[in-house]
């Protein structure tokens, strides 16, 4: 039962999950670079990144590249550790399954 | 059928992470004809050499300039051929030549290419020329080794098969030529081969 209570329903999406894999590889990523990658749409997007900032596995940070206005996302700490207990729990259940 | 959705999970993940930060769109076809390049190159700056100098390379010859000349349009030519079949192989995947995957590659790839290309240049106005062969092949092994962080990791091993022939060039300084052949010539095509047999034939 423990592997169940592993699998993070915050995660429990793909743009979410891939929000996540993103940014546990690169310094930061900004939205555009998210969108690209994901293929997701400005408002779907939006509406994950703050779920994943409400729950403070990443940081949003606001900026000006010149006059562009440009937000930036990084994990946090507390997301680093529950994205990786997610995937051993990801594992796990792939591998009773087997 | 819940397993196969978590797999779908793993594998998604594990495409974004790679996309996101390595690019993977280097072509092996470009290798081959780098290594062609310098072949060709060699075998000009050997017969200028054998010919005009009597197997004598002299600092400040005419032959000597022509021989640079020749390395430069050698550099020149596989720069130019690199970018356009990778741009074209970008294209194929339909990813993009210019994001922050290839900048992040190009500046790492750069950094010890210059910091080489420099030292040599600053080592051959001091007249020590026996060791630009070897310096040439470590350097560019090291940009290579230092280069796969961001791409295709196969590159790391291109990258220490140069170091080894570098430093044996600075072992033996007579060697140069020849191993300077080796690496830049031969090694690029073999490895531009097994690359392109294994990431672009698919």
């Amino acid at each position: 039962m423990s592997i169940i209570t592993n699998i993070n329903k915050l995660f429990d999406h793909r743009i979410r999950l891939g929000i996540m894999s993103v940014l546990m590889v690169n310094e930061y990523a900004d939205f555009n670079m998210l969108k690209e990658l994901l293929g997701a749409t400005d408002g779907n997007l939006a509406s994950h990144t703050k779920a994943l900032e409400k729950g403070e596995y990443i940081k949003v940070e606001k900026q000006f590249i010149g006059r562009k206005p440009n937000t930036r996302y990084s994990t946090t700490k507390l997301g680093r550790a529950a994205f990786k207990k997610h995937i051993e729990a990801l594992e796990s259940i792939i591998n009773k399954q087997k | 059928m819940e397993s196969k959705d978590y797999l779908k999970d793993i594998s998604e993940i594990k495409d974004l992470m790679n996309k996101s930060s390595r690019f993977i769109s280097l072509s092996g076809l470009s290798g081959i004809l780098a290594g062609i390049y310098a072949l060709i190159g060699a075998a000009i700056a050997y017969w200028l050499v054998m010919t005009y100098s009597n197997g004598i390379l002299i600092l400040d010859g005419q032959i000597y300039r022509l021989c640079m000349l020749t390395l430069c349009l050698v550099a020149f030519l596989s720069i130019v051929t690199g970018i356009f079949l990778t741009t074209r192989k970008a294209k194929k995947h339909g990813a993009k030549i210019w994001d922050a995957t290839s900048k992040r590659l190009v500046l790492n790839f750069l950094i010890p290419l210059i910091v080489g290309g420099l030292y040599i240049l600053i080592i051959l106005s001091q007249g020590k020329y026996g060791q630009s062969g070897g310096l040439m092949l470590i350097f560019y092994g090291l940009a290579l080794v230092n280069a796969s962080k961001y791409s295709i990791g196969d590159i790391r091993y291109l990258g220490y098969i140069q170091i080894i022939l570098g430093l044996i060039g600075a072992w033996r300084p007579g060697f140069g030529f020849w191993l300077w052949v080796i690496g830049f010539g031969f090694m690029h095509i073999i490895y531009g081969t097994w690359m392109h047999f294994k990431y672009d034939r698919k």
